[in-house]
């Protein structure tokens, strides 16, 4: 049999491994934030004539907008960000590209927040997050509520649910300040689904080890917690399959608006399977025991 | 089979029929719905928060009563400026949610919407040479015009004495757009005094303290009158406003998403190929590991995917290109309670059960991890639908509405199409091969 709770400390140290980096990009860049939090305006502008980029830029300069961030996205419009502008504005903006550039300017999508809301944004999607994890937390600690010690299975979800989330953040941090990924709204859905699935997979491996303590399979609870591990691994991996084929699917063909939603999505579910093998299970014993190597798993 | 059974296939069968009637063809008219119904970021459109300023309100009146006047001001002169169903919502203490759906003239419509409208009637004052008065910077002195209502108390003439039938007329000679108005009983004896006192002198018209135009008076007026010196636009728009009654207080636009509805049908394109391709490699998948059980997992999902566009038809639930991602993942989902039954069934024909044994211990085994995963994912959607106002606009309760369905009915075809179909196969085809366990 193959033995996971046994070598848990391997598991635990490439956890950190995945962690240190993320977290010491937090505390030291944090996000790169974008307009739901920061408040600003990001349009799509779609242009009847290619025009460079730096042309773009220079006259997006001479037109009071020096500030403005340009990129090209795989489909030949520009997403442009700059700060919070009104409609006079706006129409001015492509009023004086158009005259600039002697072309023809359409915005494919525009939006624009404002200072208050953004920073009404950031603190109701902390407060969404934390109602979230709270009342699963709850629900978690009332389906075990049989269980010898209902606390360690509450506490060890949470510390599983923590490790995916701070995997997650810590990577897009990083990805914040390497590629311009932007923390928005969208980003606090993809971590809330996470939490969600993090959950969902936590339950079934408890799930099933609850299951095996109560028939008894063998005396030893790392034994038992390695066989429910064991047993429930194709489904763990084939379940987070499928949602990887799916959200592969929209990452390639569903069009550059949810890509960066999908790929945090897809990065959670997998540090999911990760944490539903190697982590979860593997804590509940270590509530008992610590590090230590325990007679060897049958 | 048993009678339950029996009576779980007619109920599967009949609903997958209906399903398929609601949805064939997909614009066709059932129970008065046709098509989907697309969110703004799908067919094109605005979405405008307002927020109030409420320092500048009536003291006499309640919050709740400036807030429903600007809200019905609002829908006023959205529906006369053309705007196709518009959404008018009351967000929090002073904002306003205002949807416009496949507007195309977003920001005229923004401005007009948004505009206080107040239109008021100036005078001037003479110098000893009969020329009006000017400051120190050679500017006109205007003060409102006031008269002496009907119950002898001295009023300002404003766009409140309006009778709401304004309209934009063209001048006989030039063609040039004007708007007609006409005075309520108490606005025609203000007006009487005002132009009474005010022959061969100019009458400001000011709308929100900006001079539109000032013509001389020429005679006495009582009831109606015109307003010039506008292009056609600002004509009808002022027409709308007049009709409308200008707003309790000012409004500022504090967020803005706006969709060219090019964008949005290209999105719908991309997602359905990508929601195509999603089902196919989940199907390839399921059949290939899972064999026979594989085959009834797709047409689970099959049935699943007929049974939710039905519900997203006849809610009917607005479609947001968030509301389709979770639309997606939401396969995976619903492809997860199959994979549960399975992986215990096969343990269940590994441990030696006979085949229609392991399927019934399979599912009853697999049933709380089912309920317990998807009660957590219910759990966040219910949060999300509830914060969703608040933060990230429509694209968080899109998200979390449409999983919330796409969860609820995956588990509905999980413990019973998939269960029924796995029972009734394991009757005729006995070859646990074909169930994934080597025979």
């Amino acid at each position: 049999m193959i033995d996971i709770v046994g070598k848990r400390k391997w598991y635990f140290l490439i956890s950190v491994c995945l962690l240190v980096p993320g977290i010491i990009s937090m505390l030291a860049f944090g996000f790169n934030l974008g307009i739901d939090f920061s408040s600003g305006t990001v349009m799509t502008l779609r242009l009847s004539q290619p025009v460079e980029q730096a042309a773009l830029r220079q006259q997006m300069s001479d037109l009071g907008f020096s500030d403005a961030t340009i990129q090209k996205t795989s489909e030949g419009d520009f997403l442009v960000r700059t700060r919070d502008i009104d409609s006079d504005e706006k129409i001015a903006l492509v009023d004086g590209l158009k005259k600039g550039l002697n072309i023809d300017v359409t915005i494919r999508d525009f939006a624009t927040v404002s200072p208050m809301v953004a920073t009404e944004v950031a603190r109701n999607a902390a407060i969404a997050v934390l109602v979230a994890s709270i009342f699963m937390i709850l629900y978690i600690a009332f389906a075990f509520r049989h269980m010898p010690s209902p606390f360690k299975w509450g506490f060890s979800a949470v510390i599983a649910l923590l490790h995916d989330v701070l995997i997650v953040m810590g990577a897009f941090s990083i990805l914040g300040w390497l590629t311009g990924y932007q923390i928005d709204a969208m980003f606090i859905v993809a971590m809330l689904t996470i939490v969600g699935f993090a959950i969902n997979n936590t339950c079934v491996v408890y799930d099933r080890i609850r299951e095996n303590v109560r028939k008894g399979i063998n005396k030893d609870f790392a034994i038992t917690v390695n066989s429910s591990i064991l047993e429930t691994m194709a489904r763990c991996v084939n379940t987070s399959l499928v949602v990887i084929l799916t959200g592969l699917a929209l990452y390639l063909f569903g069009g550059v608006t949810i890509q960066q939603f999908i790929l945090a999505l897809l990065v959670g579910v997998l540090v999911g399977v990760y944490d539903s093998i190697f982590v979860a299970g593997p804590l509940l014993v270590l509530w008992d025991r610590g590090l230590k190597t325990e007679s060897k798993a049958a | 089979m048993k009678t339950s059974d029996t009576l779980l296939l007619l109920f599967i069968v009949i609903l997958v029929g209906f399903s398929l009637w609601a949805i064939t063809p997909l614009d066709g008219d059932r129970f008065g719905r046709r098509g989907l119904t697309l969110g703004l970021d799908l067919k094109g459109g605005a979405y405008l928060v307002y927020e109030a300023d409420l320092s500048k309100m009536d003291p006499s009146q309640t919050v709740d009563q400036v807030m429903t006047s600007v809200l019905s001001k609002i829908e006023r002169r959205a529906n006369a400026f053309g705007v196709k169903e518009p959404i008018i919502q009351r967000q929090g203490e002073n904002r306003i949610l205002v949807q416009l759906p496949g507007e195309k003239n977003v920001d005229e419509a923004k401005k007009l919407i948004g505009q206080v409208a107040l239109l008021e009637f100036k005078e001037t004052t003479s110098d000893i040479s009969g020329q009006p008065q000017t400051d120190d910077k050679g500017e006109v002195i205007w003060t409102i015009a006031t008269g002496i209502g009907s119950d002898g108390l001295t009023k300002e003439l404003t766009g409140k004495y309006l009778k709401p039938n304004s309209r934009v007329d063209l001048k006989p000679n030039t063609n040039e757009p004007e708007v007609a108005f006409e005075w309520n009983d108490e606005g025609a004896i203000l007006f009487e005094q005002i132009t009474k006192r005010n022959i061969n002198k100019p009458l400001g018209i000011f709308l929100d303290g900006q001079a539109i135009s000032a013509p001389t008076v020429r005679a006495v007026i009582k009831s109606a009158g015109i307003i010039e010196g506008m292009d056609m636009k600002e004509a009808q728009n002022l027409a709308i406003q007049l009709n409308s009654g200008s707003l309790d207080v000012p409004l500022t636009v504090i967020q803005e998403q706006t969709v060219d509805a090019t964008l949005g049908s290209d999105s719908i394109k991309k997602s359905i190929v990508a929601g195509a391709i999603g089902l196919l490699l989940v199907a390839l998948f399921m059949i290939l590991y899972y064999r026979m059980a594989g085959v009834i997992a797709t047409l689970a999902l099959i049935i699943y995917g007929i049974i939710l566009t039905a519900v997203f038809k006849l809610v009917p639930v607005t479609l947001t290109m968030a509301g389709i991602a979770a639309a997606v993942v939401s396969i995976g989902m619903a492809v997860d309670a199959n994979i549960l039954i399975f992986e215990r069934t096969k343990e269940e024909l590994r441990a030696g059960r006979t085949l229609g044994a392991a399927v019934d211990a399979g599912f009853n085994r697999a049933w709380l991890a089912i309920r317990d995963s998807n009660v957590t994912t219910f759990i966040a959607c219910i949060v999300l639908f509830w914060f969703g106002d608040t933060f990230g606009a429509f694209l968080v309760k899109g998200f979390a509405l449409t999983l919330f369905i796409g969860v609820a009915l995956s588990m509905f075809t999980a413990i019973t199409v998939s269960r029924l179909f796995l029972s009734i196969t394991a009757k005729v085809v006995k070859n646990t091969w074909l169930y994934g366990v080597k025979a």
